[in-house]
């Protein structure tokens, strides 16, 4: 088996440009992972991973996924800001993969908040 | 603490993008023969005075409230000095950073390099607009830079599911090819 070329990249991008252009490009939801220290030690990347994947298994155009860096305080470490079109923002605390993923079926897939997981107020 | 280097890198890699890099590379080593292993991050970030690049290497100087750099450094400068390696940071305010860290392999407390694919496909999908040069040398060389990737996708976000299915796959396979099992 040869290794896959960066090449074929260019087939899934014209198959892709179509479906964007039906859609105006515009995205629902971003969501933001916070990547300081002690996120990080705490399992962001794990997180930042699980949205991914839970985005690539459900074959989803309408969520955006971006990071920053340290938002929050060390103990609720990791993080994650879910923000809609209208600018609602819900912060979640204490992810891991699971749950990043539960956040991705429920809150971007339904629209319903995953109340279990939310930080009483959104922080800025 | 971090168990995995390829969560140190993540740490690391952090403060490039905090310092404002537009380009950042990452060049990783293993050499078997000298039974070392390398990491090297250089970037184009708005760099340090002689000052502040002391400061972030010592663990009793830095607080979360003056700078934007934690304990990541010190901690990864202990590691790798701990692993027989060494460990330097050279900056210029204005022009960016190069941290070179190093480990004897085969030191039993080095960290596993771990999920490396994750960070590096965690980075590049979530800093659409940072050019991230990757190299990893071991049994052979992957080279991957998010430049290319960039100028095929033109205006497809790096989180459309087709693209991520791909990188995920490209990265994985390409990394699973050249590095040891280490």
């Amino acid at each position: 088996m040869g290794r896959i070329k960066l090449e074929d990249l260019r087939k899934i991008r014209e198959e892709t440009k179509k479906k964007m252009d039906v859609r105006e490009g515009t995205y629902e939801y971003r969501i933001v992972v916070p990547m300081g220290t002690s996120g990080i030690a705490a399992g962001a990347r794990d997180v930042l991973k699980g949205f991914l994947d839970a985005i690539a298994e459900h074959d989803l155009h309408n969520v955006i996924v971006t990071q920053t860096g340290f938002m929050g305080t060390d103990v609720i470490q990791p993080v994650a800001l879910v923000e809609d079109r209208e600018g609602n923002k819900v912060m979640y605390c204490n992810l891991n993969a699971e749950k990043a993923k539960e956040i991705i079926e429920r809150h971007i897939m339904k629209g319903e908040k995953v109340k279990e997981y939310v930080v009483s107020t959104p922080l800025e | 603490m971090m168990e995995e280097l390829a969560l140190h890198i993540m740490d690391i890699l952090q403060n490039s993008l905090a310092a404002g890099a537009n380009e950042i590379v990452l060049d990783i080593e293993e050499d078997e023969e000298r039974d070392t292993l390398k990491i090297k991050v250089e970037d184009d970030g708005r760099g340090m005075g002689p000052d502040e690049l002391s400061k972030v290497q010592d663990p009793f100087y830095t607080t979360k409230r003056k700078s934007h750099v934690g304990l990541g450094i010190p901690m990864f400068k202990w590691v790798a000095e701990h692993c027989d390696g060494h460990f330097s940071m050279e900056s210029e305010l204005g022009r960016g950073t190069r941290l070179e860290a190093s480990f004897r392999m085969s030191h039993i407390d080095r960290p596993p390099m771990g999920d490396l694919s994750g960070t590096l496909l965690s980075l590049v999908v979530a800093n659409p607009g940072v050019r991230f040069v990757i190299r990893y040398r071991g049994r052979g060389e992957f080279v991957f830079d998010s430049k290319d990737v960039k100028e095929i996708l033109g205006d497809v976000p790096f989180t459309f599911p087709e693209v991520l299915r791909f990188l995920r796959e490209y990265v994985e396979k390409g990394l699973g090819e050249v590095r040891r099992a280490i």
